[in-house]
């Protein structure tokens, strides 16, 4: 099938965005990648009458650190924030999340902002953006907005965004001294949706200053923020799992403790593929794999 | 009446300005506006790979892509980089291996893997795999496949040195 009849705007400027979005309300949509958009629009479940392409607004792209935050303009393709040393250096997670992304042609054009926009429950930034406790930018005609990511998150394909509103960029606090990163997914082939996976961050090491003499495989977790996605409607924090480990060194019963809180955090929705007990299975299995390269891996 | 717009993009190398409507997929202008049938569509959800080309350098999926949108951008289909070479040390190997059955998969195949030698040029058969997961075989020759792109890498190794 192919698309249904639509008007086409460029726009240069996001003020021209915003006024075309304040115009057209509803009737209107923004194209970024399209790569998510644009199958919807093939088989016609989606059918704007306007169509307003972004990708000729040069101020919506672009990664920049600044002052101990990383500023990731919606714009930006998946595979920039995978090839980005500024992104490996202040949120590495993002770095190790971006391979898992569909495919090398579909992360040339697909965005972080469309992604986010789009809130795909299987999909890798949103998970992210909340163990990172990124603050996403929004914008219309009306003023500026700022959500943090574990409100922005409301459900299947639902955010916080309005009808008039254009994401035009995301912010997240860069990793700081002592803390390490973790990432890890099960989908039935590489680069499909997640069946279940999961982002980590946190700390390991002693309270104070010593924690950095610390070697791999010692110290004690702190601080962590465990994120699950491909369970539920949207990105799911494990916080009973990560109290399990809390101020502990990782070894065998304290990951038991934690793979055990799980059911306390969520229990997952079952999709065509997979039932619910094989998605909280894949859980336990993912976090352990997740917690050991974190604690006695290679790497941030 | 549907509005039409007129864009100018290089495709093949060659320059050409044509009128379309917003809607007419990239996939589908390279191929019934431009004749370009090397260019083949599946799916039209982005999920099959058949339609792969590259857009300024990159490659995208052009079902994914409506014409408008390349307007002012360079296009390379099967057909372009065919013509320049580029891709004949894959396209032998592929003729050796019998990487290719019906042949529906393989435009897309090609320049999937030709973008990823120029990224990586001595893969695993790992990397080879990730780097193709993103097109179909429906002829399901895989293996063939992935011998192609391997002796390919090999072989252009070889004349590097
Ligand atoms: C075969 C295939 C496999 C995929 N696999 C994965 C995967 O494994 N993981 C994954 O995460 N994704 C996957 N995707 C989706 C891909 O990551 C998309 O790029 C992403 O979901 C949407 O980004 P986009 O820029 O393409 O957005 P578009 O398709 O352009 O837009 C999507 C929606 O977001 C809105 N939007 C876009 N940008 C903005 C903005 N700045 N402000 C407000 N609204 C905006 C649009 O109006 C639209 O409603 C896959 C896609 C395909 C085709
Ligand atoms: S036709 Fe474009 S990916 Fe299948
Ligand atoms: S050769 Fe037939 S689809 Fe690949």
């Amino acid at each position: 099938m192919k698309a249904a009849r639509f008007d086409y705007i460029r726009p240069r400027t996001v003020q021209e965005v915003l006024d075309h979005l304040a115009e057209h309300g509803d009737e209107a949509k923004v194209i970024a990648g399209g790569q998510s958009l644009v199958p919807t629009m093939n088989v016609r479940l989606a059918a704007p009458a306007v169509l307003i392409d972004i990708n000729h607004v040069e101020e919506l792209s672009g990664i920049e650190a600044d002052k101990g935050t990383l500023r990731i303009g919606a714009l930006t393709r998946h595979a920039e924030i995978a090839a980005s040393e500024t992104v490996a250096a202040h949120a590495p997670l993002l770095s190790m999340a971006a391979p898992w992304i569909a495919h090398e042609a579909i992360r040339n054009r697909g965005t972080f902002g469309g992604s986010l926009a789009t809130a795909d429950p299987a999909s890798e930034w949103p998970a992210c953006a909340t163990v990172l406790d990124a603050t996403i930018h929004l914008v219309s005609a009306r003023g500026t907005r700022q959500v943090a990511a574990g409100d922005f998150f409301q459900g299947v394909y639902e955010t916080a965004i309005e009808p008039d509103e254009l994401l035009t960029h995301v912010e997240i606090p860069a990793i700081g001294e002592g803390y390490r990163a973790g990432f890890s997914e099960f989908a039935r082939r590489k680069g499909d949706y997640a069946s279940v996976g999961v982002a980590v961050q946190g700390r390991v090491g002693a309270s104070g200053a010593i924690g950095r003499l610390l070697k791999r495989g010692e110290g004690r977790l702190h601080d962590l923020r465990i994120a699950f996605f491909g369970v539920a409607a949207r990105p799911m924090l494990a916080t009973a799992a990560a109290a399990a480990l809390e101020e502990q060194p990782l070894d065998e019963s304290t990951l038991k403790a934690a793979q055990e809180a799980l059911p306390t955090d969520f229990t997952p929705m079952e999709d065509l593929y997979m039932s619910s007990a094989a998605k909280a299975h894949l859980a336990r299995v993912l976090l352990g794999r997740v917690m050991t390269t974190l604690y006695h891996g290679e790497g941030r | 009446m549907e509005p039409i717009h007129e864009i100018t993009l290089t495709v093949d190398g060659e320059q050409t300005t044509r009128r379309v409507t917003a809607r007419r997929s990239l996939a589908d202008f390279l191929r019934e506006d431009l004749g370009l049938t090397g260019t083949h569509v599946g799916c039209e959800q982005g999920v099959c790979g058949a339609c792969t080309v590259r857009f300024n350098g990159e490659q995208i999926r052009a079902c994914l892509m409506f014409a408008v949108q390349a307007d002012g951008a360079r296009v390379d289909t099967v057909e372009g980089l065919t013509e320049t070479g580029d891709l004949t040390r894959l396209q032998e190997a592929f003729h050796r291996n019998n990487a290719l059955q019906c042949g529906f998969c393989t435009p897309g195949m090609l320049i999937a893997a030709s973008d990823l030698l120029i990224r990586n040029p001595d893969p695993d058969r790992e990397e080879i795999r990730a780097g193709l997961s993103g097109n179909y075989c429906r002829c399901t020759g895989y293996h063939a496949i992935v011998d192609a792109v391997a002796e390919a890498a090999q072989n252009g190794k070889e004349a590097e040195q």
